[in-house]
């Protein structure tokens, strides 16, 4: 028996015995996903106990090496991991900002002591993270941020205001953009810091969204501390990090635009049936979802083709960079077309007949796709001016 | 008929302004939003706007109206459409006080125009039954029982359901789902026992909701129009009634885009005016492009009904449609172009989104419209 199946029969069995029957449950809701912390949200027990057991093998974060508390797992282990998972439909342990974004960029960034101090921390769902970046007059203009970090010796010293910063409010600790230096360009005096948020200088509010609550918040730093020793790379050198894990995000932002699982189409031709041929009845409606079909179709190849092409050596084609802008115009497609096809049942906003709004929220909140993670138009930019190589103005 | 205002249109159009960017705006309709609201508008408001004349601007003189004509309803639906002003105004102003004057008895009419001008009550159309506009397949029925009429079905999208004291129930009384002949309007008054009337809660916060008819007794003598025979009158007061909510639609967009193009004029990124990107610029100017064709069509509907043209179908679905179409991509393009801000509860521009996609609904969408535009036009 190869090495692979050797780990494949014993991870399996392991599974079997360790993951309870109650996290083989479908997902319910984004509630239902388990983000660890200092007082951990949880909508059943089992969700501490299955990620401590996971945690204790390092599997929360199988890839990650592991002296950092990871599994040290394989490229190919890990997907044999995921396989079995899927297999017998258990859930993801633990999700955190924490895994997908500080831990890359610690990884990549930090020293062997932040690495030690932090990421084990992260393993276990010890530490709940949030990410400081947008401002409310630095969006687009991410660089342009103005929270100031002063220095005191063995600390900062911050003040500022940080929005969309999602669950602040339900977070421990924040990776943290902030202006260390304000002589040089924009970029240059950035710095990336980690801190408490459980101290006196910093308060949180939700925000709320044309779609309803939401996760995001405002926060705000008055003489909040932080300590040098969490200073990520050198200071000054906040950019490099921010840009890093900016690449990061808009991939996973890019995934919104994945086929649904009932059509659009089928969709519409249970609710507002065929002509005597089969075809939808409404012709114009036809053609704009078969439009928003295809499209999709073709995306789901690109997506595909850049994947190939990458795992074939030939590097991530420039083509990657339409991914975030064609994913989400597609997400918002879709969620115009929903909108359509469900007529009076997609307009509702409260009460068990509309779902609470369930569509009308999806709908509303889809809006936000193009706009979080760099808008539309900062990506046209780039696909403009890196890609094309077309001159400024 | 020359394509501009007359001097009476444009006192009305600036005293209805005037009037609802003080009383009846957007953070009237947050707060009528925000305490929960049953009705959906405010009593007071409302009072003031029949103290104008406003619930009769579109009825005959002789039935106690203004007769200022479609073209100054328009005009006050528009305005109510910059503002998102709550307010009967759709529904029994412009769609039942139509439609009564399509199918009425002189009785009936003399009856009825002369309270709903006076603002003494309050009508409203019941007549989509599934999710989307298809009143030919209306299958509510009305059996016969001893001279009286025995209603059973159900309704949604009933405007102003909870505030309405007398709904204009479309029921087929013969003829098959999908035929034009056989149906027929009722009034039935809102206390009318098996009737039942659920508020729904819609995303643009207004009062639409749902009727339930279980075996609901009509005498014959609240048939309006011909039995079997609402189809033309129906037809025509819905032609009317999309051109009117066109209207609003048109208000909607053109306030959603002059606020976006003030925030393009306010915000700074790079250090520059987000206004200064080309990029926003060319869209920008597209859509006041589009605004303009957009203002022309109504206008020219408006009329159409004010000069008395037989057939306003072709119109109607030209306006409707070409208005979905543009209030669909001012209300995008605003919260697009406003960034994050503008996907907040606590800015407005979420609010015009949310109207005009019920507004767009309303009475068939754009796919409706742009599809009956075609066969209207023989292809
Ligand atoms: C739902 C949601 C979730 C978010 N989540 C997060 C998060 O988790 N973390 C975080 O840090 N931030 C988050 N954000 C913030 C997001 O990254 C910013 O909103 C975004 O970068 C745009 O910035 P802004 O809102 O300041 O808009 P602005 O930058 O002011 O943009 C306004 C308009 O101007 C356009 N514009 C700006 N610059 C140019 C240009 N050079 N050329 C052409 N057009 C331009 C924009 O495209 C937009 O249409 C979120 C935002 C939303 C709406």
């Amino acid at each position: 028996m190869s090495d692979l199946n050797q780990f494949r029969q014993q991870t399996r069995a392991w599974l079997q015995e360790n993951c309870p029957e109650t996290m083989r449950q479908r997902i319910l809701g984004f509630g239902d996903f388990y983000n660890g912390g200092r007082n951990p949200e949880i909508t059943h027990p089992d969700q501490k106990l299955w990620c401590d057991r996971m945690a204790d093998r390092g599997w929360t974060v199988p890839h990650w090496p592991k002296e950092y508390g990871g599994g040290g797992l394989s490229a190919e282990e890990v997907s044999v991991l995921g396989q079995e998972m899927t297999a017998i439909g258990a859930r993801r342990a633990l999700d955190s900002f924490g895994i997908s974004m500080l831990g890359p960029a610690l990884l990549h960034f930090g020293s062997e002591a932040q690495k030690l101090e932090h990421l084990p921390k992260i393993v276990r769902g010890e530490i709940r993270w949030c990410q400081g970046y947008s401002e409310p007059n630095s969006g687009s203009d991410l660089a342009s941020l103005a929270t100031k970090a002063e220095s005191k010796g063995d600390h900062y010293l911050i003040n500022g205001q940080k929005i969309w910063t999602s669950y602040a409010d339900k977070s421990d600790w924040i990776f943290c953009l902030v202006r260390t230096d304000s002589s040089g360009t924009k970029h240059e005096g950035i710095s990336f810091v980690l801190f408490d948020m459980a101290q006196e200088g910093v308060t949180t509010r939700p925000i709320k969204l044309i779609s309803g609550s939401s996760p995001f918040c405002e926060t705000f730093f008055d003489n909040a501390i932080a300590d040098k020793k969490n200073l990520i790379g050198e200071e000054g050198n906040g950019w490099t990090i921010a840009k890093y894990l900016l690449t990061h995000e808009r991939e996973m932002i890019s995934g919104f635009g994945a086929a649904p699982k009932k059509s659009v189409g089928q969709l519409a031709l249970e609710n507002m049936g065929a002509d005597a041929s089969g075809r939808l009845c409404n012709s114009i409606l036809r053609q704009n979802i078969a439009q928003y079909q295809l499209d999709t179709m073709a995306f789901g190849a690109t997506m595909a083709r850049v994947g190939d092409e990458s795992k074939a050596g030939q590097g991530l084609g420039a083509a990657s960079s339409i991914f975030k802008y064609y994913g989400t115009e597609l997400n918002k497609r879709r969620n115009e077309l929903n909108l359509a096809v469900c007529g009076e049942s997609g307009l509702g906003w409260e009460g068990e007949e509309y779902h609470q709004g369930a569509i009308s929220r999806d709908w509303l909140r889809s809006k936000g796709n193009s706009i979080e993670g760099g808008t539309s138009e900062v990506q046209l930019n780039i696909i403009a001016k890196r890609v094309l190589g077309l001159p400024d103005a | 008929m020359a394509l501009v205002l007359n001097e009476e249109q444009v006192m009305l159009k600036e005293s209805a302004a005037g009037f609802l960017a003080e009383n009846a705006t957007v953070a009237h309709l947050r707060a009528l939003r925000d305490s929960n609201s049953e009705r959906g508008f405010s009593d007071d408001v409302w009072g003031e706007m029949v103290q104008m004349g406003w619930a009769g601007i579109a009825i005959p003189e002789a039935f106690g109206g203004l007769g200022y004509g479609y073209t100054g309803l328009g005009l006050l639906l528009e305005q109510a459409g910059r503002n998102l002003s709550a307010s009967p105004l759709q529904s029994t102003v412009l769609v039942a006080a139509t439609l009564i004057g399509e199918l009425g008895s002189a009785r009936q009419k003399e009856a009825l125009l002369p309270a709903i001008a006076a603002g003494q009550k309050l009508v409203s159309l019941a007549l989509q039954e599934g999710p989307h506009h298809a009143p030919q397949q209306s299958a509510l029925s009305a059996a016969v029982n001893e001279g009286d009429y025995i209603l059973n079905g159900t309704k949604v999208m009933v405007l102003d359901a909870v505030s309405a004291h007398t709904f204009i129930v479309i029921a087929r009384t013969s003829g098959a789902s999908g035929e034009e002949q056989g149906l027929s309007a009722f009034l039935v008054d809102a206390d009318t026992a098996g009737l039942t009337v659920e508020r729904r809660s819609l995303v643009d916060s207004r009062s639409a909701g749902a009727l339930v008819c279980d075996n609901v007794r009509i005498p014959a003598a609240n048939l309006l129009g011909d039995l079997g025979g609402a189809w033309v009158g129906l037809i025509r007061s819905l032609d009317i009634a999309n051109i009117g909510l066109a209207s609003e639609l048109l208000g909607v967009s053109t306030e959603v885009f002059e606020r976006t193009i003030v925030y393009l004029q306010e915000r700074k990124q790079f250090g520059r005016m987000i206004g200064s990107f080309q990029g926003l610029q060319h869209r920008a100017a597209e859509l006041y492009a589009e605004l303009e064709l957009a203002r022309s069509i109504v206008l020219k509907a408006l009329q159409a009904i004010d000069n008395g043209d037989q057939d306003v179908s072709l119109i109607a679905s030209a306006a409707k449609a070409k208005l979905c179409e543009v209030a669909q991509s001012a209300t995008n393009e605003a919260i697009q172009m406003h960034g994050g801000i503008g996907m907040t509860d606590e800015y407005d521009i979420g609010f015009f989104i949310k109207r005009a996609r019920v507004v767009q609904h309303t009475f068939g969408d754009y796919n409706y419209h742009l599809d009956r535009f075609a066969q209207l036009s023989g292809f």
